[in-house]
C-alpha cells in the first residue's frame, strides 16, 4: 500500500517537475517597493510621464494617489496631463484605433497589470520588472524593438532614453541536434541619461506602483486582518469556555 | 383554532409576551422544539460533524454578500469587468464584500467535500438516511451549477474560455448537443446574452433551488435523526431511553451543539478571515491570475484550467480518449459476462444485460469520445446519488470495517486529490495515463462497491455509542 501511495506522490512530483521546466521564464525577482512611499510616488510619475500616452489605467482615479502620500494640489499640477479633473480614471491619449494600426494590438490595460501577469514563473511584479528592463534593439521588427520576455511583443522601449542603448549577449548551444540561443547576459552600448543601476532602480520604483495600483486597498487589508484575527482568537477562547461549561455536565 | 393558553397577570411581561406570540404563532415553537431544544443528536458526534453547520454559515454568507454585490455589478459585456474593479477600489469596502465572495465560493467547496466525507466514513447514507444524502448530492449539483454561472460573471479571460469550454461539451451531446448548447449560450459564442442569463441563474433561481434543497436535507434529517462515528441507531427499537422517553445517548441540540459549533464556527472564521485578509487569491487558486484580463472573444488563453473545485471531474473528461474509449468497452464487456456467468437470475434478465451491453458498446463505437467524456464527467456526480444501494457492508461506521477498508477510503483520497492535480495541468502524456487510470479507479470504487464492502470480517458493534465525558 505504502508502495502505490510513494509511486503516486513521485508520479506527480515528476510531472510537476516537467511542468516547472516547459514554463521556465528566469524573471529576476523585483524589490518589493509597495509600503515606501517616495518610490511609489516615484513610479507614479514615472508611470503618467511614459505608460499613460499609450495605456489607460481605466479603473483607477488619479484622486486615489493620495493614498500613497500625495496631496490633490500636487497630483493636479503635476500628473494630470490627459484630464482636467482629479477624479477622473487614467485613460489614454491614444486613440485605440491608431494605435491598434501602429502596433498591431491596442495597448492592454494597466489597472491591474501586476495581478494578471503572475503565475509566470514569479509574481506579476517579478515579470514586469524583468519585462522592462529586456528591451532591445531589433531592425527586424516594425516598432525596431524586441523584448527577450515578451518575444515580438508590440511594445517599443518607452524608456529608452533613461536606459540607454543595451542588448542582449547570446551564446549558442547545441540541443538536441539544433543551435539554440541562449541569453548570457547584456552590454551597454550607449549610456542613456541614467546608470544602469539608476534605471534598475527607476523600474522598481515603476513595478512598486504598478504593484500598488492593481490593489490600493492592500496594505489596509492586511492591517485590518491582523485585528480580525486578534478579535477572532479572543472569541475563540470565550466559545471554548463556553463550550466547556455546557459540555461539562455530558456524561 | 388551536388551544388558546391564559397566563396569571401576576407573570413577567416576558412571560406575558411569550405566551402573547404563542398563542398567535405556535408553529415557530413547534419549530424551534422539534429542531433546537428538544431535537436529540447523538453525543458522540467528533470533529467531523462541524461541516453542516459551517456550510450552512457559509451559504449565508454567499447570500448576503451577493446582495451587496449586486447593488454595484453591472450584468453586461461592456461593463462587468469594470464594475468589479469599481466594487474593488470605489465602494466602501466593496473589496471586502468581493473577497467574501470569492473566497466563500472556495469554501464552500472545501467545506462541502469535507461533510461528503464525513457521510462516507461513517456510513451516514445508509437506512434509513438515503433521502438526506439524496437532497445533499443534489445541494451538490446545484451548488456546482451556482459556481460555474458565477465564475462567469467577473468577465475575465478565464471566466469567458472556462464557460466557452464547458457549454461547448453539451455540443458533443449526439443530434440535440449543437441546438443545446446554443439554447444554454443565448448566442453561437458566449457573449452578452450569456452573461445576462447566468446573472439571473446564478443570483435568482438556482439560490432558490439550493435553498429549497437546505431545508429538505434538513427536515429529512431531523424525522429520521442524525448518525454518529460508531453508526449506531440511538433513537432505534432498543435503544436505551431515559424516563421521559429521550434516548440516553442523544443531548439536545440546543444548548449543547449550538455551543460546539460556535467554537467550530469561530475557528473556521479565523481560515477564512486569513485567506481574505493576507492572500484574497490563494496563490491563483481562488482568484485566477488570467482572470485579471478582460475576456478577449478573439483570444484564446494559452491553458485554460476551470477552478481547482472542478478539477477532478475536468481531469476525468480529458481522460476519455478514443483509445480510453476502447478501455471502457472492456469494462463493460467484462461487466456483462460476469453478471450474465454468475448472476442468479431468470435467462430473461441475462438476455436483456447481454442486448444492453451490446447496444452501449455500438454507441460507444460510433459516437465521438468527447461525448463519452462528458457522460463520465456527467456520471461522476450522479454515481454519487445511488451510493445508499451500493455500500452493503453489513457495518455502517468504518469503525467498524474490517481495517484494510480504511486503506482504500485512503486511496480514494489520494487517487481525488491526484485527479484534482491533474486537472490543473496542462496535458501531459503521463498525465493522461494517470487521469485515466484515477478515472478506472474512481469508478471502480463505487460500481464494485457492492462486492468489496462486503468482505473481509467486520469488528462487533457495540450497543451503546462509544463516549468519554470532557
Amino acid at each position: 500500500m505504502k508502495k502505490i501511495v510513494l509511486s503516486f506522490i513521485a508520479a506527480l512530483g515528476l510531472i510537476a517537475g516537467a511542468a516547472h521546466a516547459a514554463g521556465a521564464l528566469a524573471l529576476d525577482k523585483a524589490p518589493n517597493r509597495t509600503n515606501d512611499l517616495p518610490a511609489l510616488q516615484n513610479g507614479a510619475k514615472l508611470f503618467v510621464n511614459y505608460c499613460v500616452g499609450c495605456h489607460s489605467a481605466a479603473f483607477m482615479r488619479y484622486n486615489r494617489l493620495t493614498d500613497i502620500g500625495l496631496t490633490p494640489q500636487q497630483i493636479k499640477d503635476n500628473l494630470l496631463f490627459t484630464t482636467e479633473k482629479i477624479g477622473e480614471t487614467m485613460k489614454a491619449a491614444i486613440d485605440p484605433h491608431q494605435a491598434k494600426e501602429w502596433f498591431g494590438a491596442n495597448p492592454p490595460d494597466l489597472t491591474v497589470i501586476a495581478r494578471s501577469r503572475a503565475g509566470l514563473g514569479g509574481t506579476g511584479a517579478d515579470y514586469l520588472y524583468t519585462f522592462l528592463r529586456s528591451f532591445y534593439r531589433d531592425e527586424t521588427k516594425a516598432t525596431g524593438w524586441n523584448n527577450i520576455v515578451f518575444p515580438n511583443v508590440g511594445m517599443p522601449n518607452a524608456l529608452w532614453q533613461l536606459q540607454g542603448d543595451h542588448r542582449p549577449v547570446f551564446e549558442e548551444h547545441e540541443s538536441h541536434g539544433q543551435t539554440v540561443h541562449v541569453l548570457k547576459g547584456w552590454e551597454q552600448k550607449a549610456a542613456g541619461s541614467m546608470t544602469p543601476a539608476q534605471y534598475d532602480e527607476a523600474i522598481g520604483d515603476l513595478v512598486g506602483y504598478l504593484q500598488w495600483m492593481g490593489e490600493p486597498i492592500q496594505k489596509t487589508r492586511v492591517r485590518i486582518g491582523v485585528w480580525v484575527l486578534i478579535f477572532l482568537a479572543f472569541t475563540t477562547v470565550l466559545a471554548w469556555k463556553l463550550n466547556g461549561a455546557f459540555w461539562k455536565d455530558v456524561k | 383554532m388551536a388551544v388558546f393558553n391564559e397566563i396569571s397577570p401576576n407573570a413577567s411581561a416576558g412571560a406575558k409576551l411569550t405566551n402573547w406570540f404563542e398563542n398567535r404563532f405556535p408553529t415557530a415553537f413547534d419549530a424551534y422544539r422539534v429542531h433546537m431544544s428538544e431535537y436529540y443528536a447523538p453525543k458522540n458526534f467528533n470533529f467531523w460533524y462541524i461541516f453542516g453547520s459551517l456550510a450552512l454559515l457559509v451559504l449565508v454568507i454567499q447570500i448576503v454578500t451577493g446582495i451587496f454585490l449586486v447593488m454595484h455589478y453591472k450584468p453586461d459585456a461592456a461593463l462587468a469587468f469594470g464594475s468589479v474593479e469599481y466594487i474593488m477600489r470605489d465602494v466602501p469596502w466593496g473589496w471586502l464584500i468581493r473577497y467574501m465572495h470569492s473566497t466563500g465560493a472556495s469554501a464552500f467547496f472545501i467545506v462541502v467535500y469535507l461533510h461528503m466525507f464525513r457521510g462516507l466514513l461513517y456510513g451516514s447514507y445508509r437506512k434509513p438516511r438515503e433521502l438526506v444524502w439524496i437532497f445533499g448530492c443534489a445541494i451538490f449539483l446545484a451548488l456546482m451549477a451556482e459556481a460555474f454561472m458565477g465564475y462567469l460573471l467577473p468577465w475575465g479571460q478565464m471566466s469567458y474560455w472556462g464557460a466557452q469550454v464547458i457549454v461547448n461539451l453539451f455540443s458533443a451531446i449526439p443530434f440535440v448537443g449543437p441546438d443545446l448548447a446554443l439554447l444554454i449560450r443565448g448566442d453561437y459564442v458566449v457573449g452578452d446574452a450569456t452573461l445576462n442569463r447566468f446573472f439571473s441563474f446564478h443570483v435568482i433561481a438556482v439560490p432558490l433551488v439550493l435553498l429549497g434543497l437546505v431545508v429538505a436535507h434538513l427536515l429529512a434529517l431531523h424525522d429520521v435523526g442524525s448518525n454518529n462515528p460508531d453508526g449506531v441507531e440511538i433513537k432505534g427499537p432498543n435503544a436505551p431511553r431515559d424516563d421521559k422517553g429521550h434516548p440516553l445517548d442523544g443531548i439536545p441540540f440546543h444548548p449543547y451543539y449550538t455551543v460546539h459549533d460556535i467554537l467550530g464556527v469561530c475557528l473556521f472564521l479565523m481560515a477564512f478571515t486569513a485567506v481574505i485578509f493576507f492572500a484574497p487569491e490563494a496563490g491563483g487558486y481562488f482568484l485566477e491570475y488570467n482572470n485579471f484580463i478582460p475576456a478577449d472573444p478573439l483570444q484564446t488563453p494559452l491553458h485554460i484550467a476551470p477552478v481547482w473545485y472542478f478539477t477532478p471531474y475536468y481531469s476525468m473528461l480529458r481522460a476519455i480518449t478514443s483509445e480510453m474509449v476502447y478501455v471502457l468497452i472492456a469494462c463493460v464487456v467484462l461487466g456483462a459476462g460476469f453478471g450474465v456467468i454468475k448472476g442468479r437470475m431468470p435467462v430473461i434478465f441475462k438476455g436483456i444485460i447481454a442486448a444492453a451491453a451490446a447496444v452501449g458498446i455500438l454507441l460507444m463505437l460510433n459516437i465521438d469520445a468527447k461525448f463519452w467524456g462528458v457522460v463520465i464527467m456527467g456520471g461522476a456526480v450522479v454515481i454519487l446519488f445511488f451510493l445508499p444501494w451500493l455500500d452493503c457492508s453489513p457495518v455502517k461506521s468504518i469503525r467498524y470495517r474490517p481495517s484494510w477498508h480504511k486503506y482504500v477510503y485512503g486511496v480514494f483520497v489520494v487517487n481525488f486529490f491526484m485527479l484534482a492535480y491533474l486537472g490543473v495541468q496542462p496535458v501531459s502524456p503521463l498525465g493522461e495515463r494517470l487521469s485515466q487510470i484515477g478515472t478506472l479507479f474512481y469508478f471502480g470504487f463505487f460500481l464494485l462497491m457492492p462486492w468489496w464492502s462486503q468482505l473481509g470480517e467486520p469488528k462487533p458493534v457495540p450497543d451503546r455509542v462509544t463516549f468519554a465525558a470532557h
